[in-house]
């Protein structure tokens, strides 16, 4: 593999009943490639927190996939409102989520930690009323 | 632990299998939860996820989480969207008339058994 593959996705934050797709369709590619089905987990969990983060918080956005040599990157960007306190939204169990959204079985405050868990570098930048850029890594090993 | 898949554990513990694409997945062990993103962080590969959530999101989560199948607890069942979705994705979907304890109290005496 000495390219890199790149899969690009629209989030829509106005359809929460998608929400998962681009996850669902990572998944599909990598097993296409061959990759060992402990890295493809790591990929979709971590890419599937960030989508349904961005679908919540974020009114949508989008998600770059980069397969690399040695390691996936994934990158989603958002124009939501940012994220105020990343040290707050990192703790599990914080969550700013609505109660509409609680009954739907999210708004546990794992996302973040979930992503920070299943990816090997997880770098956030957000400014308040501007939006949010997440880049990920998974080392392939 | 013996080894049982979707099919054998409907067969011994009473539960309805609602949509099995796969009969003959193994489960290995099991996870409490509706939390989705607590799901989504703890459950393991091929585990049966047990769950009273049956909204169009727990259809994502098993796949990606890539649990075994779903099982329904409470008699809880999924509307026709849901399962529709379910066909399309393959996922194993079962119910359990038994609420979650219990319903993990069953499978687990099938498994020791």
């Amino acid at each position: 593999m000495n390219d890199e593959l790149v899969f690009h996705f629209d989030v829509d934050g106005e359809d929460f009943t998608s929400a998962g797709q681009a996850s669902v369709m990572v998944k599909k590619n990598l097993r296409r490639l061959g990759l060992s089905p402990e890295i493809i987990r790591r990929v979709s969990i971590a890419m599937y927190e960030g989508e349904i983060n961005m679908v919540i918080h974020a009114g949508g956005g989008v998600a770059d996939v980069k397969v690399m040599e040695d390691r996936i990157e994934i990158v989603l960007t958002d124009h939501g409102p940012g994220i105020s306190n990343i040290d707050m939204a990192m703790q599990e169990g914080f969550s700013t989520a609505t109660d509409t959204i609680r009954t739907l079985g999210f708004g546990a405050g794992m996302g973040l930690p979930n992503m920070k868990r299943y990816s090997d570098t997880m770098d956030i930048k957000s400014t308040v009323g501007v939006g949010t850029t997440i880049t990920m890594t998974v080392n392939i090993q | 632990m013996i080894f049982i898949t979707v099919q054998n554990l409907c067969n011994n513990c009473g539960f309805e299998p609602l949509n099995i694409p796969f009969p003959n997945r193994e489960i290995k062990g099991g996870y409490c939860g509706d939390l989705l993103s607590w799901v989504m962080g703890r459950a393991g590969e091929d585990n049966a996820w047990i769950t009273i959530m049956s909204n169009i999101n727990v259809i994502a989560v098993a796949t990606l989480a890539d649990v075994s199948c779903v099982i329904f607890s409470e008699g809880t069942r999924p509307d026709d969207e849901v399962l529709s979705v379910a066909k399309e994705k393959e996922v194993n979907l079962i119910v359990s008339p038994l609420n979650t304890y219990d319903t993990a109290v069953k499978i687990s005496g099938y498994i020791n058994e």
